[in-house]
C-alpha cells in the first residue's frame, strides 16, 4: 500500500505543471483565454499533445502512452490547480474513453491517433434534456436503413460540443438499448449551438435530424454498461481535477488572510477566520484520501467483469460524494473569507468556486451519489477499503 | 399571546396583496419570478407605481411621504411585496440616504432631495466602501478638503452597486485626518455628473456587471451638500447601517423561491411517473429548509410585533445572518435541482433546457455576496456576541 506517486508520476506532474505555467501562471491569461473562442488555448492543447498527455490513457498501438488512471489523475490535478480550460476531461477521458472502450481496432487507431496527436478534438454527446447523469440514452434515437445509420434528437449540454472535430454520440437503438456512434461535424442535419458555461467552459446544444452516423464498434450491442464504466472513470478523474482546484483555493485563501489588513491587523489575527481555514484543510485532506483511494481502485480494475465494475462504481460514488461536499465547503468559504474581492471575475478565487460548482454538476453531484450509495447500504456490513 | 392578525391588520394585508398583484406591471413581476436582472427602467417604473400609491417609503416621516405604520404593518408591506414578485424600492434611496436626509439633513436638503428620492427621479449610489476599508469602514481614506464654499474630494470608492445608473452618490469622506478615525468622517452628497468623477465597471463571477469602482479626482462639491455636521458622518453611517441590516434578509422572497423550487422539482422526471420532488433526499432537504424559513419568519414577526419604539431589535442581526444563509441555501437547492442543466448558463433561447435551470448557477454564485455585504456575517456574529451576549 502506498498513497504517494512514484518518480515517474511525479515527473509527469512537474512537466505538466511547467507546461501549464507557460499559459496560466498569470491568472489574467486564463481569463482572457476563456473569454475568447474556442474557450481554450489551441497552442497549449498542441503542447499537451506533444508531451503525450492527450494519448495518456490509450494503448501505444493506437498512438497512446499506455498509462493508467493514476497518471490521468496526476494530469487532472495539475489542470485543476490552474483551472486550465483545455478539454482534457471532456475530450480525452470521456470521449476518448468511450472510443477506447467500444471502438473497433481500426476506429481506435484512427480516432485515438488523431486525438493523441492533437489533430482532432473529440466531444462526448451524451447528456439529454430531462436525463440526470444516467448511462443510457433515450432522447436521441438511432435508425438503420439501407444507406446506414442515422440519428435524430437533441443532446444538451455537450461539453465542447461546438468546437469538436468529431462527436461521439450515445443513442437509443430500437430493441438493443443504448448504442454509440461517431458523427462528423459536416454531417447533414447536424446543428450545434455553442455557448459559455458559468465557469468559463464551453458546452453546446447538439441537434440531429436524420444525421448520418457510423456505429462505434459493432452495431446492435447495448453499450449502457460501457458508458457507465467510462462515466465512473471520468468521475474519478474529475475528483482529481477538483482536488487540484481545492488545494489552490485553500492556499490562495490562507495567503490572503495573511496579507489582507483590516482594523490595522492581518485578517489572520482573527481566530474565527483561521479556524475556518483549518476546517477547509480538513475537508481537503478527507477528499484527497478518498480520491486517491478511488483512483487506485480504478487502476487495480483490469478484467472489466461485473464485480469489478460494481467496485469501481462504488469507489467513484464515494469519492464524488466526498469531493462534492468538500468542493462546496471550500468554494463557499474561500469566497466568504476573502470578502468582496472574491466576487470579482478579475481575482482568481471566485473562478475556483465557479469551476468546482461546474465540475460537481457535470457527472453527478453529491446528492446523486449519496442516493446511489444509500440504495446499496443493505448489501454490505462494514466498508473495507483494502482488497 | 395571540396568533391571528387583528381584523384591521388582516384587512391591511389583503389591501397590500391586492395592490401588489394587480397594480405593478406584469413584465416586472415576471422578471423577478424568472430570477432575471431587472433593467433600470423596470426598477424605476416599479418604484414609481408604489410611490404614486403612497407606499414606496412608508418608514419615512409622514411629512416626507411616510405612513406612520406600525412595525408589523411595515413588515406585512415588505413580505407581501416580495411574495408578489415586486422588487423592493431601491434600497440606496428608500432605506439608506432617504432616512439619513430626513433625520439629519436641513430643511433645504429635505425639500431638494426627498420627493425625488422617493420617486426615483434621482438614482442614488452608496459610496462607503474602499479597497482598504471594507469591514473596517472607519479607516476610509477618500478625503474632502474645504476650499471656500466647496469641498474638494480625492480618492476611490469601490463595490458601488449599480453605480452605472447613479445620478448622485452619498459618500463617507475624511474631513479631519488628525483625530481618531471615526471622528474625522463626514457625509457628503455628490452629483455623479461632476467633473472628476469616473465610474469603472467590475465584472463579477456570475459574469454580470452590478458593481463599480468610483474615482474622485479634485471633484468640487458645494458645501451645502454636507449632511448634518462636519465630522459627524460616522454617526449617520451607523444609523444607516442599522436600517440596512433590517431590510437585507428577504424572508418573503426566499419563501417564494422555495415554493417555486418545488414546482421546478416536480417538472424534472426521474423515472416512470416520478419526479425529483418524490426523491426522498430532495424532499427532506426542502422540508428542512421550509422549517428553517418558518423559524426565521416567526423570529421576524416576533421582532416586529414587539418593537414599538422604532429601534432595531437586537435580534435583527439574527435575521441578517440566518436570512442570508437561507437565501443562499435555497439558491443551492435550485442549482442542484437543475443538476447537469445548470451548466447551460450561457445558452440562448434555442436551448432545450429550462430557463430556471439555466439561471440557477449564476444566481447561486451571485448570492455568495449576501453574506459579505450589509455587514458581513462575521460582523453580525460579533454584534450578537458583544451586544447581546456581552462577550
Ligand atoms: C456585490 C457587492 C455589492 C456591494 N455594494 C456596495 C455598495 O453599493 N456600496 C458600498 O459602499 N459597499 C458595497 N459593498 C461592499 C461591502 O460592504 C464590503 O464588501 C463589506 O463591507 C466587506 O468588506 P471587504 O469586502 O473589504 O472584506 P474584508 O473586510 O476584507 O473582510 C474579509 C473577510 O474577513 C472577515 N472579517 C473582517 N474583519 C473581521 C473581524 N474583525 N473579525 C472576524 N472576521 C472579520 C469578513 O467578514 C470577511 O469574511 C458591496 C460588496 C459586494 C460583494
Amino acid at each position: 500500500m502506498d498513497f504517494t506517486h512514484d518518480d515517474e508520476q511525479q515527473a509527469l506532474g512537474e512537466a505538466v505543471r511547467g507546461l501549464l505555467a507557460r499559459s496560466y501562471a498569470d491568472f489574467e491569461n486564463r481569463r482572457r483565454t476563456v473569454a475568447d473562442e474556442p474557450g481554450f488555448d489551441e497552442k497549449t492543447w498542441a503542447r499537451l499533445a506533444e508531451m503525450g498527455v492527450l494519448g495518456l490513457p490509450f494503448a501505444e498501438e493506437y498512438g497512446g502512452m499506455g498509462a493508467g488512471p493514476v497518471e490521468v489523475g496526476v494530469v487532472a490535478q495539475e489542470l485543476g490547480r490552474v483551472l486550465a480550460p483545455e478539454p482534457f476531461l471532456a475530450s480525452v477521458v470521456l470521449a476518448g474513453g468511450v472510443v477506447a472502450a467500444a471502438g473497433t481496432a481500426q476506429q481506435k487507431a484512427a480516432v485515438l491517433g488523431d486525438l493523441a496527436s492533437g489533430a482532432s478534438v473529440l466531444a462526448f454527446a451524451h447528456a439529454e434534456p430531462g436525463a440526470r447523469w444516467v448511462p443510457s440514452a433515450a432522447g436521441v434515437t438511432a435508425a438503420e436503413s439501407a444507406d446506414g445509420w442515422t440519428l435524430s434528437g437533441v443532446k444538451e449540454p455537450v461539453p465542447h460540443g461546438a468546437r469538436a472535430d468529431l462527436l461521439v454520440v450515445s443513442a437509443a437503438v430500437p430493441g438493443s438499448g443504448t448504442g454509440l456512434f461517431l458523427v462528423s461535424p459536416g454531417a447533414t442535419g447536424l446543428a450545434r449551438d455553442g455557448y459559455r458555461t458559468f465557469d468559463g467552459g464551453r458546452a453546446a446544444r447538439v441537434a440531429f435530424d436524420a444525421t448520418p452516423a457510423v456505429p462505434l464498434g459493432e452495431a446492435g450491442t447495448d453499450r449502457t454498461s460501457t458508458v457507465a464504466g467510462v462515466l465512473d472513470g471520468a468521475r474519478i478523474a474529475a475528483c482529481n481535477e477538483a482536488l487540484g482546484a481545492m488545494e489552490v483555493a485553500l492556499s490562495t485563501t490562507s495567503g490572503y488572510l495573511k496579507t489582507r489588513k483590516q482594523f490595522g491587523v492581518p485578517l489572520s489575527t482573527f481566530q474565527s477566520l483561521t479556524f475556518r481555514a483549518a476546517d477547509m484543510y480538513v475537508s481537503l485532506e478527507m477528499a484527497r484520501s478518498v480520491t486517491l483511494w478511488a483512483t487506485m481502485v480504478l487502476a487495480a480494475a483490469s478484467d472489466g467483469g461485473p464485480d469489478e465494475n460494481r467496485e469501481v462504481a462504488d469507489a467513484a460514488s464515494r469519492a464524488a460524494l466526498q469531493v462534492s461536499r468538500a468542493g462546496r465547503h471550500i468554494g463557499q468559504e474561500a469566497v466568504q473569507l476573502h470578502g468582496g474581492i472574491a466576487m470579482t471575475a478579475e481575482y482568481s478565487v471566485g473562478s475556483y468556486t465557479s469551476h468546482l460548482t461546474a465540475l460537481d454538476h457535470l457527472l453527478g453531484d453529491g446528492g446523486f451519489h449519496l442516493a446511489r450509495l444509500a440504495a446499496a447500504v443493505g448489501g454490505h456490513g462494514e466498508v473495507d477499503p483494502l482488497p | 399571546m395571540q396568533l391571528e392578525l387583528s381584523a384591521e391588520d388582516a384587512a391591511f394585508r389583503d389591501e397590500m396583496r391586492a395592490f401588489f398583484t394587480t397594480e405593478v406591471p406584469e413584465d416586472i413581476r415576471d422578471a423577478v419570478a424568472g430570477r432575471r436582472e431587472l433593467t433600470k427602467e423596470q426598477v424605476v417604473r416599479s418604484q414609481r407605481t408604489l410611490n404614486a400609491a403612497g407606499i414606496a417609503v412608508p418608514h419615512w416621516p409622514v411629512e416626507w411621504g411616510g405612513r406612520d405604520w406600525s412595525a408589523l404593518r411595515r413588515h406585512i408591506w415588505h413580505e407581501e411585496m416580495q411574495r408578489a414578485c415586486v422588487p423592493p424600492p431601491l434600497a440606496f434611496n428608500a432605506s439608506m440616504v432617504g432616512p439619513v436626509i430626513a433625520t439629519f439633513g436641513n430643511r433645504e436638503q429635505k425639500e431638494r432631495f426627498l420627493a425625488k428620492t422617493a420617486n426615483l427621479d434621482i438614482w442614488w449610489s452608496q459610496g462607503f466602501s474602499e479597497p482598504d476599508a471594507g469591514s473596517d469602514l472607519a479607516s476610509l481614506r477618500t478625503t474632502a478638503v474645504r476650499d471656500g464654499d466647496h469641498y474638494v474630494i480625492n480618492g476611490q470608492k469601490t463595490w458601488t452597486t449599480l453605480g452605472q445608473h447613479g445620478d448622485w452618490i452619498f459618500c463617507l469622506v475624511r474631513t479631519d485626518p488628525t483625530v481618531k478615525k471615526q471622528a474625522g468622517i463626514s457625509f457628503l452628497l455628490v452629483d455623479m455628473t461632476s467633473p472628476g468623477v469616473t465610474v469603472r465597471p467590475i465584472e463579477l463571477i456570475d459574469g454580470g456587471h452590478e458593481v463599480n469602482e468610483v474615482w474622485f479626482s479634485d471633484v468640487r462639491v458645494p458645501a451645502e451638500n454636507l449632511v448634518g455636521e462636519e465630522n459627524k458622518g460616522w454617526d449617520y453611517a451607523k444609523f444607516l447601517l442599522g436600517n440596512e441590516r433590517v431590510g437585507v434578509a428577504p424572508v418573503g422572497a426566499t419563501k417564494r423561491v422555495l415554493a417555486q423550487a418545488k414546482e421546478w422539482a416536480r417538472s424534472v422526471p426521474t423515472g416512470e411517473g416520478t419526479t425529483l420532488l418524490d426523491d426522498p433526499l430532495t424532499a427532506a432537504r426542502v422540508a428542512e429548509l421550509e422549517n428553517q424559513l418558518l423559524a426565521l419568519e416567526l423570529t421576524a414577526l416576533r421582532v416586529v410585533a414587539n418593537s414599538a419604539d422604532g429601534k432595531p431589535h437586537p435580534a435583527s442581526s439574527v435575521l441578517k445572518l440566518r436570512g442570508t444563509e437561507l437565501q443562499q441555501a435555497v439558491s443551492e437547492l435550485v442549482l442542484d435541482l437543475a443538476g447537469p442543466d445548470s451548466l447551460a448558463s450561457g445558452a440562448g433561447d434555442s436551448s432545450a433546457l429550462a430557463d430556471w435551470a439555466r439561471r440557477s448557477a449564476p444566481v447561486y454564485l451571485n448570492l455568495r455576496k449576501a453574506s459579505i455585504y450589509g455587514g458581513s456575517n462575521e460582523v453580525q456574529r460579533q454584534i450578537i456576541a458583544r451586544t447581546i451576549l456581552g462577550l
